[in-house]
């Protein structure tokens, strides 16, 4: 009984963290609409500054002085960053808002290891809290106690910020409607700096106070904000005290689902979710959110099929294409191969994301999950190669059709945020279970037939599935099915007014996009000849709504020319530099921030350009994304 | 001049919403801004308050031009908006909702407290802690007009203040707006209904599908029951 007792004080001491960075990622996105991505970030640089200032200048501020100071230290960079960055896309659809501030951690991950070393840091004991209390039999740490106590007085601090200063009132009013705040002449742009910088404190102040507890790493970002998406999801995004009992509620499911599953204990938190969700899909404490301006989909330029000469161009591309094996060597087909494989894998996250106004954090799961497919066939079943391909992507498909039921019951950050979560329990999954995954060591040995052996031949034939399922899809749009998950993008009520089920259609285009990136994973681990868990990760993920988001959201074939454009220079920029995260984030952000409309995208406003020298309308094509309201 | 529109142009995106607006408002005038639904009184409120992105033209509030700034430092100037569609914060209670309002007193305009404010609406002074969502439409009316008070504007642009209100709360909105003008408000209250607009106004702008089509007097108007008949359903 005792162990049971100090098990439920672990897991409330782990809320506490839990509860100060999701309450803060609440309170900025109540009042800016902003999913901050960073909130990780802001927290591991808390960390990381708490751990620099209590080992190296303890002397100056002591122990809980250098706590302090480091979460407004960050705090501040937190302000510098609201006004650099985050003030040019707060009219930006939300994909483009959680893409910059994604961006913004990657490149942190980067700094931080510029700054203070790849290794592992283990912090100094709080001053006053280094024993433990016996509890019939059984240690608790004291400094657990101070955690557990902490957190009732945040969220009693919060309330009574919120209620009784006029601060508070403002932030609350801002909440429900911005602009009558403005037109009562408070200045927004402060009001939003000071909840962001509150925000980045409350972070910074979770990720300090874990030194005690853990040791300070370069992916405590990750762990911590997809745990953060979860508490929010089911607390209810907004309100503090459902980040508050959410927050309670995941670390005590987490504490106890390692005695239950202990090799899959995260299970039991995406049960929990998906109960939530289903019975109240804003969370337990959360307010049906009023039908939000979707993703992309400001579409001016209307979609057409090609013309007959843009697709004798287009398969003139792909002879041209099949022609490289006659003059490339063997790493330049093996750099082609992988650079279909992506072409599969951003034409199925466009197709989710463009098409069905879907964006997908999460979507590298069925890549992945196609990938372990082909590798589970093919080493404990012993099946040929053809048909592994045509198996391996089935486990993409039941994956997407799992977790799409659940994300399409949602929509905007919600469904974002939902599947960024899923894909990080796949992750899990992959990387705990290892006496069928083989954990991180992942599964090795999956090499192709002799048919498809030689580096030309493999080249040919993920050339072919590119070019088959790129078709494949750009068929789908054009078609009936196509023109109703349009429909469910550009209104879901009004799609849903002329009798369509907008929720059938998504989950039906989620499973599409599932099992085509998973046949892009299956194709993959016989190129790479082994799967990885890294083979479903966050930064794949990312990597596919850049692709998609450098070749163009609004545009039909920005996926085939955002995947071949990007793979080639991250290829390029992985052998150059070591810093290739802080690079691409740089990169990211400056995509969101200069060019929103992609490659393709800014060829067809030029094309549009030239072929009517000056409409009245064209002034309005060329202008940046802007919100519709 | 206290308020001087010229050549006002506003867009929402591709369509053209108004055309060269022009319209004066004197110190302590109440100018009427009469026009059919949808012909464009709501939105040449937003677009003097700045809250309407695509727009053209001067807008002169004593004297400074302040077409160019943001809509807090419009309103800040002293130009009070009442928005048609109340806009209360039901979250937040009727005093939350007037302390979102408050501003610094001003050399130039009356200064409005809680209390004033209460006994000029005394349905307000009753639930002082009531949630704004939890309000007939009557009061919320009165909490949407206190609220811009208490920022102490020198003018108000008030958007069809009796829309939806009974009768019985509609003769309270004409005394309540007699006070503030009696208090040195200027005020432009855009209406559909004549009747209520002749008991408050001084003079009064036709506005048909985005453009002025007439401006004088109430007597004017009156002398002129073509234009009156044209423009106004009545």
């Amino acid at each position: 009984m005792a162990f049971y007792v100090v098990q439920f004080l672990t897991g409330l001491a782990s809320a506490a963290s839990l509860f100060l960075v999701a309450s803060g990622l609440s309170i900025i996105f109540g009042v800016t609409r902003i999913v901050n991505f960073a909130h990780g970030a802001f927290y591991m640089i808390g960390a990381y500054i708490a751990f620099t200032l209590t080992e190296r200048f303890s002397g100056a501020f002591g122990f809980w002085g250098g706590v302090v100071v480091a979460a407004l230290a960050v705090a501040l960079i937190g302000v510098l960053v609201e006004m650099v960055l985050l003030r040019r896309i707060y009219h930006a659809p939300e994909l483009f808002q959680l893409l910059g501030t994604f961006g913004l951690t990657l490149m942190v991950e980067d700094l931080v290891v510029l700054i203070w070393g790849p290794d592992d840091l283990v912090g100094r004991r709080a001053p006053g809290f280094k024993g433990a209390v016996d509890f019939f039999g059984q240690n608790i740490p004291s400094y657990d106690l101070f955690l557990i106590a902490l957190g009732p007085v945040v969220l009693g601090i919060l309330w009574l910020l919120f209620q009784r200063t006029r601060w508070g009132v403002l932030v609350r009013a801002a909440t429900q409607d911005r602009d009558m705040v403005a037109a009562l002449g408070v200045n927004q742009k402060w009001l939003f700096t000071s909840v962001f910088a509150v925000g980045v404190f409350l972070a910074a102040l979770g990720g300090a106070l874990q030194i005690p507890r853990d040791a300070v790493h370069h992916a405590m970002d990750l762990r911590i904000i997809v745990e953060v998406f979860v508490v929010v999801v089911i607390g209810g995004l907004g309100s503090i005290v459902g980040a508050f009992v959410a927050a309670v509620l995941v670390s005590e499911l987490n504490a106890f689902g390692i005695l239950i599953f202990p090799k899959i204990s995260i299970i039991l938190v995406f049960l929990v979710m998906a109960v939530v969700l289903i019975v109240r899909p804003w969370g337990l404490f959360g307010k049906p959110e009023a039908a939000a301006r979707k993703t992309p989909g400001l579409t001016v330029n209307p979609w057409r099929p090609l013309t007959s000469n843009e697709r004798l161009a287009a398969l003139a591309a792909l002879v041209i294409a099949a022609m490289l094996p006659l003059f490339a060597g063997n790493y330049a087909l093996t750099v082609g191969s992988e650079i279909a494989i992506f072409v599969i894998f951003a034409v199925s996250l466009h197709f989710l994301m463009s098409v069905g106004g879907l964006a997908s954090f999460g979507h590298a799961a069925y890549f992945g999950l196609g990938a372990y497919g082909v590798a589970f066939l093919a080493k404990m079943a012993g099946l040929p190669m053809i048909v592994c391909l045509l198996l391996g992507p089935l486990l993409g498909c039941m994956g997407a059709a799992v977790f799409g039921f659940f994300a399409v019951q949602l929509s905007g950050v919600y469904f974002a945020m939902l599947t960024l979560a899923f894909a990080q329990i796949v992750w899990s999954i992959a990387f705990q279970w290892v006496s069928v995954t083989g954990g991180d060591n992942g599964v090795l040995g999956v090499w192709p037939a002799s048919w498809a052996a030689s580096p030309s031949h493999f080249y040919w034939l993920a050339l072919g599935v590119a070019a088959l399922v790129t078709v494949a899809l750009r068929v789908m749009v054009f078609s009936p099915f196509g023109y109703a998950l349009r429909a469910t993008r550009d209104s879901l009520l009004r799609s849903e007014a002329v009798g369509i089920n907008a929720k059938r259609i998504q989950w039906t285009a989620f499973v599409i996009a599932g099992t085509t990136a998973g046949i892009g994973g299956a194709l993959f681990a016989y190129l790479k000849g082994s799967v990885f868990p890294d083979n479903l990760g966050i930064s794949l993920s990312v990597d596919a709504l850049v692709m998609v988001l450098l070749g163009g959201v609004e545009t039909v074939s920005g996926g085939v020319i955002g995947a071949i454009v990007y793979k080639a220079l991250n290829i390029w920029l992985v052998s150059q530099t070591d810093l290739s995260k802080l690079v691409l984030g740089g990169f990211i952000v400056l995509i969101v921030v200069v060019f929103p409309k992609g490659i393709v995208g800014m060829l067809e406003m030029l094309a549009q350009r030239h072929r009517k020298s000056s409409p009245p309308g064209s002034s309005l094509l060329a202008k940046p994304i802007e919100s519709a309201e | 001049m206290k308020l001087t529109v010229q050549d006002l142009n506003s867009h929402y995106g591709p369509a053209h919403i108004l055309f060269d607006i022009g319209f004066e408002v004197g110190e302590g005038e109440v100018v009427a801004l009469l026009g059919r639904n949808g012909a464009g009184k709501s939105t040449t409120f937003r677009s003097i308050v700045g809250l309407v992105a695509q727009r053209t033209g001067r807008i002169m509030f004593e004297g400074k031009d302040v077409s160019a700034r943001p809509t807090h430092e419009i309103v800040r100037e002293g130009l009070g908006y009442v928005p048609e569609e109340r806009r209360i914060f039901t979250d937040l209670t009727v005093e939350e909702n007037l302390e979102v309002g408050r501003q610094p007193k001003r050399p130039n305009a009356p200064y409005w407290t809680r209390e004033k404010l209460f006994s000029l609406f005394p349905n307000l002074g009753e639930m002082k802690g009531r949630p704004g969502g939890r309000m007939s439409g009557g009061e919320q009316q009165m909490l949407t007009i206190a609220r811009t008070l208490m920022g102490n504007p020198s003018l108000v642009l008030l958007d069809e203040p009796s829309e939806g209100l009974s009768p019985k709360i509609v003769e309270q909105m004409v005394d309540a707006i007699l006070t503030m003008k009696k208090e040195g408000v200027s005020i432009v209250v855009s209406e559909q209904n004549l009747h209520f607009a002749r008991l408050i106004s001084d003079r009064a702008y036709i506005i048909e599908r985005g453009r002025i089509c007439f401006g004088g007097t109430m007597a004017e108007l009156d002398a002129r029951p073509d234009i009156r008949d044209a423009h106004l359903s009545l």
